[in-house]
């Protein structure tokens, strides 16, 4: 059976820049001018602060004695990129970004097709698999950080019978339990996001072509690989994508958590310690800049890889 | 959509009126407006005075009420409660203090960051006369007030650790604890009699708060020189800093050691001690209010002074505790004198010591006739003590990078060994001179 894609429906525009018409060439001033006032505001608000923050990671800049401040030029900048503990951060933020994503695509796809395909108490498990999503970060992290706890935690007493599981195991006394207590909490909390994209674009595939395919003899599997996911393919890339970034900016598991210790530190806590507990302006903002520059990464990696169409996902193509 | 010109007119009430009670709502607006902004005003009562204060459970809020009582209307003062970390009161108060707001007025103060808010000049060095009017503080309490050879905060409370211990399991493990006890010899007899050694191990400033402990303990000392700020000479490459990486690498391998060493806090340590294995705890003064309920584990409690590192030589206890700042940018420094001196009173000392658990900075508010009721005579002679062998944290602007530093190449406990000390102090030095990232 070959793979069977909709394709988008043929539009009328020529190759090239098309000639507007002088009333849509009004509208297109107008239109301009309407939004003037926003973007001049959003220009205001987001490019003011990285421009700032370029400026400072130009600094040796501490808060608290700002009469030692300094040029350094991009002095900061090799002092972070020289740095094992640079390279250790972005790695973990890597792990941890790439676990949690592959588990909730997988898990949160199998959520999306419970939630198309249940008949009975649709709303109820709906709102029951969104729950965790409506809890605040830091909150469900203090939860988590409970459940893992060798001292009160449920999961050394309901796990022990696991081989790998001890009854006294301090989930936060090495690295990798560590890394797998805050894993599990950020798949917990945002796998509802991750299906609730999917949900989107599974609503999208055509029955017909499902049914179509079942007609000609397809098994459900053959269904899913051939038809469904294919279908939703843009979907899926823009639920990895969202979810990707959102996962290298990690931090507020991390912060309740561990607080970094047993080398669980992500880039971005590695940047808040910096900026805000040492007060390292300069040094911060390099940090700062160095994040940016590696989301940007990151989207642009995705976005030309998987060549997502962001226009077809939200159902413009 | 169309919209009968008789609807929207039939509706409306006749022009003039609708103008005239515009002006009528206009001036009540502005009528409360002014009666609101009277009251804010100084004619409105006396000026509020802001008391940022660490987490307590109520000591200085009602310290608060009595001294705007006792201050006949010259002043109020309200309290703001910071978060319960040490290091994010320094960080918020810093961040508010580095922008110029002017609504701080005192701040209860933390003797780990107090240098660095008075090299930022944050704080106001206390003023002579007004030193002469403040009770005379321990020694210890006095050292961690003190920058540049000025007194920069009024010490109000004083924190130290002792060597809490089970009695039972003292006597079953034929340990003579009226005289000095070593590290070693509390840890080999737990470990050979089924108990624990509780310490704050976490990687947090608690951790710092022991290694420093057991390196003064030593004889040593982890900055040298701390008014040089980032030239500070960094000795924990020493002989007192391997007895200090001893004492860590003998408990976090023992059977001593509790299974949440590497996570463990001044919190974490006390329901174990409670249970069949608690043997010893360091821990600050609050312990002895803390199992003021249970009374098996109360009767069966002892302590005494803080462990030796190396036998022979006296230990120096952790110190903590608060002192009271007053903010450069406040508007109201006399007042705020003022309020300075009454709550540091040695009644109030006293009366916060009963509340809390936390303990006088003087020997005047040691005084106080319900805090003598409430506790043993040999306990808070103890206390005593313990403040005036204390060896307070290096006073250094820039303690919380090296405390930071500390922490990241001392934690977890298991992981130091006898090279520690020397990769620490490399990484500390290469911290402070921006060549390394924290």
């Amino acid at each position: 059976m070959t793979t069977t894609v909709a394709t988008p429906a043929q539009t009328d525009t020529a190759p090239g820049k098309a000639h507007l018409s002088d009333r849509s060439a009004v509208e297109n001033r107008l239109g301009q001018k309407l939004v003037a006032p926003a973007v001049i505001v959003m220009v205001l608000v987001t490019a003011y602060p990285m421009i700032q923050a370029l400026y400072l990671s130009l600094f040796r800049y501490r808060l608290t004695t700002p009469d030692d401040k300094g040029f350094v030029g991009l002095g900061n900048y090799g002092v972070i990129l020289g740095d094992s503990l640079f390279w250790k951060d972005t790695l973990n933020t890597v792990i941890i970004m790439v676990a949690t994503v592959a588990i909730e695509l997988v898990v949160g796809f199998a959520f999306a097709m419970v939630m198309h395909r249940i008949m009975v108490a649709r709303g109820l498990m709906r709102t029951a698999i969104l729950i965790p999503y409506g809890i605040v970060t830091v909150v469900s992290a203090f939860a988590w950080q409970f459940a893992f706890s060798i001292n009160n935690g449920f999961v050394n007493s309901w796990f022990h019978w696991l081989p790998w599981i001890a009854p006294q195991q301090n989930w936060f006394g090495d690295h990798w339990h560590a890394m797998f207590a805050i894993m599990a909490s950020e798949i917990w909390k945002t796998t509802p996001f991750m299906s609730l994209l999917l949900l989107a674009g599974l609503s999208q595939v055509s029955e017909d072509m499902v049914e179509a395919a079942q007609v000609d003899g397809a098994t459900w599997w053959q269904r899913l690989y051939k038809v469904i996911l294919p279908n939703m393919r843009a979907a899926i890339m823009v639920a990895v994508l969202f979810r990707a970034l959102d996962a290298f900016r990690i931090f507020d598991n991390i912060a309740i958590m561990t607080a970094g210790a047993q080398n669980t530190e992500s880039s971005s806590f590695l940047t808040y310690r910096q900026v805000i507990q040492q007060m390292q302006l300069g040094m911060g903002s390099a940090l700062s800049v160095l994040l940016f520059i590696a989301v940007l990464i990151i989207a642009f990696v995705i976005v030309k890889l998987f060549k997502v169409d962001l226009a077809s996902a939200r159902g413009e193509g | 959509m169309h919209i009968p010109r008789r609807s929207r007119g039939a509706a409306a009430p006749p022009r003039r009126t609708s103008r005239r009670r515009r002006v009528t709502g206009s001036l009540a607006v502005l009528a409360t407006a002014a009666g609101l902004l009277t009251a804010c005003g100084s004619n409105g009562g006396p000026p509020t005075l802001v008391w940022y204060t660490n987490p307590d459970p109520g000591g200085q809020a009602a310290i608060a009420a009595r001294c705007t009582a006792a201050s006949n209307g010259a002043y109020k003062i309200e309290t703001q409660v910071l978060p319960q970390d040490a290091s994010q009161q320094r960080v918020q108060l810093a961040r508010r203090l580095a922008a110029g707001d002017s609504s701080i007025d005192l701040m209860s103060l933390d003797p780990a960051f107090t240098a660095e808010f008075a090299a930022a000049k944050y704080v106001v060095p206390v003023p002579q006369d007004v030193q002469q009017k403040l009770p005379e503080a321990f020694k210890g309490a006095v050292t961690a007030s003190t920058w540049d050879n000025q007194l920069v905060v009024a010490p109000f409370w004083s924190n130290v650790q002792l060597l809490w211990y089970r009695k039972s399991f003292a006597q079953k493990a034929g340990l003579d604890m009226s005289q000095p006890v070593t590290w070693d010899q509390i840890i080999d007899a737990a470990a050979k009699n089924g108990g624990t050694v509780g310490v704050q191990a976490n990687k947090y400033e608690g951790y710092v708060v022991w290694i420093n402990a057991l390196v003064m303990g030593a004889g040593g000392n982890l900055v040298t020189d701390p008014n040089a700020g980032v030239h500070a000479k960094i000795d924990v490459n020493s002989t007192a800093g391997k007895d200090a990486a001893d004492v860590i690498d003998k408990l976090a391998h023992s059977k001593a050691a509790e299974p949440d060493l590497s996570v463990s806090n001044e919190g974490t340590v006390l329901a174990p001690f409670a249970t069949d294995k608690g043997a010893f705890q360091v821990n600050w003064t609050f312990i002895y209010s803390n199992y003021a309920t249970d009374k098996a584990t109360l009767n069966d409690l002892g302590w005494t002074q803080y462990p030796e590192t190396v036998q022979g030589q006296p230990s120096r206890p952790p110190y903590g505790g608060i002192g009271i700042g007053v903010s450069s940018t406040s508007k109201h420094q006399d007042l705020d004198w003022q309020a300075v001196e009454c709550i540091t009173s040695p009644d109030n000392q006293g009366q916060y010591a009963v509340d809390t658990g936390n303990m006088p900075s003087s020997q005047a508010g040691y005084a106080y006739d319900k805090l003598k009721k409430a506790y043993p005579a040999s306990l808070l002679q103890q206390f005593q003590q313990s403040v005036t062998d204390a060896g307070p944290r290096p006073l250094t602007p820039y303690w919380s990078d090296i405390s930071g530093a500390i922490q990241s190449t001392w934690h977890p406990a298991s992981s130091v060994s006898s090279s520690t000390p020397a990769s620490s102090q490399t990484f500390i030095q290469q911290v402070l001179e921006g060549k390394k990232l924290l």
